[in-house]
């Protein structure tokens, strides 16, 4: 984990095979959204929105508040549900589909949530087991085998035995992390997971993401007003407005040379 | 008026037996009231009408009719339908129903008070509906709702004494049996008012401290 590895560039159009670095499967798409509708009330969020992500990237997804960034994590999540339109993870239909096969396909998704979401009536190492245990059917001891292996890796391997309300708000959204890394998914949901933090813990919890990052192969979605750390993760950046990714790229571009007047105004009031 | 400490003593035996009574009435009342309470709150909330509505209309019929009748209709009506209770046991049958569409209530609100994200965290790590409720849902609502659940059993004790109509020899039943047969009421009386005072200030002070401690 030394901190100055290069983010893995990936090199336009290699042919598969060919690659030395990642398993085949690295350039599949893993999420698309098809002519997605979404909408609240008589306002129309998502509008027709279409957009793919491949398995192993980072995506971050910027845009103003309002755009409807969180609508589509919550979508992918199945807490909310398209009005039109489709979205596939992994080849399988999330939406139209069957509650069963919603059941599928969302095991293979994680989220971490602004407000960290821990369930405070349980102590840190069962709000990593509980999931694992009752989802996967792994053993008691598996799951807390797996489990001190990822409190370690997030710092915070003395505090199995706290309950949440005993953590320091970054230490809840570190757990709550490696709580949604406990399942294994392929596709880890980031929603402003460090705007609930006082700023002197926001380093913590964005370094431990960069790690995370550099060293799975998981694929990111992530929402986020951090942006130096937008430009450390991703390989792409997505920005929404007006329901529709407006515009699409690699950071460098989106944040060096965005063309759209809209992209400007708002990384020009971010920045 | 004139008391006579003495007749106490032999009002004792009568007394315990009656203490020992309205303990019952209060404990069967209680349990039966928690759990059925559940069961009402959690039928409330099925997305099948069929289930949720008849419940509803049940429940707030129970609640906004007395107690006595309600009594009275059990310890009359339901030996006719076949079903013949003791006189405790129907009594602590009414106040149990009765006051489950009370707890039923205090449930839903505490239900309710569980943050949407608890849900969403569940959802999120694709738990089962049902462990959602046991593992998640469930323990934090009813830690919130113990003071409130606590109220009504004191509210409950306070109702006992209405078993009495239904011939049940609780503490102001016996009260008035011994009153009765020695003419001598007001010894008694003092005696039984007391006992529902050193019952039920103990268990509000309890109810305070698990209130401090669950409550955070
Ligand atoms: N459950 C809901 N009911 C009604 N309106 C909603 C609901 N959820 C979201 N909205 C509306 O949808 C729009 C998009 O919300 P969303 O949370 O996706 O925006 P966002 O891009 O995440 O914004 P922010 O950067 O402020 O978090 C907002 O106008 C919001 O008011
Ligand atoms: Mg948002």
């Amino acid at each position: 984990m030394s901190a100055d590895t290069p983010l893995m560039k990936e090199p336009d159009a290699n042919p598969e095979g060919a690659t030395p670095t990642g398993s085949t499967t690295d350039r599949a798409e893993l999420i698309r959204f098809t002519d997605v509708t979404k909408r609240f009330g008589g306002t129309t969020i998502l509008d027709r929105l279409c957009f793919s992500v491949d398995a192993g990237k980072h995506v971050t997804l910027i845009g103003p508040s309002g755009s409807g960034k969180t609508t589509i994590l919550r979508l992918l999540m199945t807490l909310t549900k398209p009005d039109e339109g489709t979205i596939t993870v992994g080849g399988q239909q999330l939406y139209p589909a069957s509650e069963k096969q919603c059941r599928e396909v969302r095991k293979n998704i994680g989220m971490v949530f602004q407000q960290f979401n821990l369930f405070p009536n349980m102590k840190v190492l069962r709000n990593l087991t509980e999931a694992p245990v009752n989802v996967l059917g792994l053993s008691k001891d598996e799951a807390e085998q797996r489990a001190r292996e990822l409190l370690d890796l997030v710092g915070l391997a003395d505090k199995c035995d706290a309950y949440p309300t005993q953590l320091s708000g970054g230490q809840q959204q570190r757990v709550a992390i490696a709580r949604a890394l406990a399942m294994r998914p392929q596709v880890l949901l980031l929603d402003e997971v460090t705007s609930a933090l006082d700023p002197e813990l926001v380093a913590g919890v964005l370094d431990l993401l960069r790690d995370i990052a550099r060293t799975t192969d998981i694929t990111m979605l992530c929402v986020t007003h951090e942006m130096n750390f937008a430009r450390d993760i991703s390989d792409q950046v997505l920005m929404f407005d007006s329901g529709q990714v407006i515009e699409s790229g690699s950071p460098e571009k989106i944040f060096g040379d965005p063309t759209h007047e809209r992209t400007r105004e708002f990384l020009g009031a971010v920045l | 008026m004139n008391f006579d400490w003495s007749n106490l003593g032999d009002f004792m035996p009568a007394f315990w037996d009656g203490v020992l009574v309205t303990l019952q009435a209060l404990l069967g009342g209680s349990l039966l009231a928690f759990s059925l309470g559940l069961v009402w709150a959690l039928a409330q909330r099925s997305s099948l009408k069929v289930v949720s509505w008849p419940v509803k209309a049940v429940a707030e019929f129970i609640r906004n009719t007395p107690l006595l009748v309600q009594l009275f209709f059990l310890f009359y009506v339901l030996p006719e339908w076949g079903l013949t209770l003791s006189a405790l046991a129907t009594g602590i049958l009414g106040l149990g129903l009765h006051y489950s569409t009370y707890t039923a209530e205090v449930y839903r609100a505490g239900i309710d008070g569980v943050p949407a994200g608890q849900w969403e965290a569940a959802t999120a790590l694709s738990l089962p509906r049902s462990r959602t409720w046991i593992a998640v849902i469930l323990p934090q609502a009813l830690r919130r709702v113990v003071p409130a659940l606590g109220n009504y059993v004191i509210a409950m004790l306070k109702d006992s004494p209405m078993l009495m109509t239904i011939g049940v020899l609780e503490m102001l039943g016996e009260a008035r049996q011994f009153g009765s047969q020695t003419f001598q009421m007001n010894e008694s009386i003092v005696a039984v008012g007391i006992a529902f005072i050193v019952i039920a200030y103990p268990a509000s002070l309890l109810l305070r401290a698990l209130e401090r401690r669950l409550v955070r």
